[in-house]
């Protein structure tokens, strides 16, 4: 006798099933968006001490007023000068004793990177999107500066061609297996030579 | 000759659904790896500036969210057309960052209290008033760790 054929299951239904979980997910969640420039605030100081003289060539001043409109050490500029504007300003050498500066040696600019001061003052009006470019360029000339230090002196300790993002990124991936220690310690030094020192002053 | 069986002539065979599933099953795995649940439903116009110096925020350290932005047109007859904050899912006030910052803080672990960091999602056409007000508090919670959230790309997509 001939075996009957099993029928074929109806798989319309596997299908709707599916369906459902995946508009509850397409309702219910986001791709996240969690990449930001990372800033440090400064801490609330009760008994406000007198700031440190600091020589007003060592200050570099950035100012945006309520028409989103820089001005840079009082002149006005388009933010797409002022990465570079900046890297000249914290390049500069000015007395000498920066050992890696290649800078213009200008006498009315800074000394040295780890004693320049990067002044940000914004107005209420400012827009948002605004500081956020002034921000990012300003975070670019600083790691400029340190991708340049980190190519210099990181085959001293074992790093070659390796600059200071790639020397962070390596630092804090999990699967990375080379010496952390040194990794430190370069970085580390890199920080101390050439620190962020980017205050911004209260409207 | 005899013994093969004629053709059916005319209709065609069913289409066999059975791979439909396969196909609704990948969208959907794709979708549960590569996304979050939404942690707050946003009552605000969000649209996040871009840059290039970005980071990626550490998961691993916990994180706070605080959103600034023009409420959206259905909340707008009401709380009108200026730039506010929101905390967790409802509006707020500049005064209530900081015991908004003390309840993030009490649900955390002792050691980890320290490595609270700040997202700050504020939307592209917000003004900076309100944003250093805001930040004017967190530096009076001692919240120093602050992150900008940014989209990545090339800055001069801001200048609109």
């Amino acid at each position: 006798m001939a075996k009957r054929e099993a029928p074929e299951v109806n798989a319309g239904s596997m299908a709707d099933i599916a369906f459902l979980l995946l508009i509850f997910f397409l309702v219910t969640t986001t791709i996240p968006k969690d990449s930001g420039i990372s800033r440090k605030l400064p801490p609330i100081d009760p008994n406000e001490t007198t700031p440190p003289i600091i020589r007003q060539k060592n200050i570099f001043t950035v100012l945006i007023n309520g028409r989103n409109q820089l001005m840079v050490e009082d002149e006005l500029m388009e933010i797409k000068d002022l990465r570079a504007a900046a890297v000249e300003f914290l390049d500069n050498g000015g007395d000498g004793t920066c050992t890696f500066c290649q800078g213009k040696k200008d006498p009315e600019s800074s000394d040295n990177p780890d004693i320049a001061v990067i002044s940000l003052k914004n107005d209420r009006e400012t827009s948002y999107a605004t500081y956020i470019s002034v921000q990012n360029e300003l975070v670019a000339a600083y790691n400029e500066l340190r991708n340049r230090r980190a190519l210099e002196i990181g085959p001293q300790y074992g790093f070659p061609n390796m600059d200071f993002i790639s020397m962070q990124a390596r630092l804090s991936d999990v699967r990375w297996s080379g010496n952390t220690t040194k990794l430190k310690e370069v970085i580390q030094q890199i920080q101390l030579e050439i620190p962020q020192k980017l205050s911004e002053v209260s409207q | 000759m005899a013994k093969f069986k004629k053709k059916k002539d005319g209709g065609l065979p069913p289409v066999n659904t059975a791979a439909l599933p396969d196909i609704v099953f990948m969208l959907l795995f794709f979708f549960m790896v590569a996304t979050e649940m939404r942690p707050n439903t946003l009552k605000i116009a969000n649209v996040l500036p871009v840059a290039n110096q970005v980071e990626k925020l550490d998961k691993k350290n916990p994180i706070s969210y605080i959103y600034i932005g023009k409420p959206s047109d259905n909340y707008a007859s009401k709380f009108g057309t200026e730039a506010r904050i929101q905390l967790n899912d409802d509006f707020a006030d500049v005064q209530e960052v900081i015991p908004f910052i003390n309840q993030e803080r009490a649900a955390l672990r002792e050691e980890l209290i320290p490595f609270l960091t700040v997202s700050l999602k504020v939307d592209r056409k917000s003004n900076m008033g309100i944003v250093g007000d805001v930040k004017q508090e967190l530096r009076k919670a001692n919240a120093l760790k602050i992150n900008y959230t940014t989209g990545t790309g090339d800055v001069s997509a801001n200048e609109e």
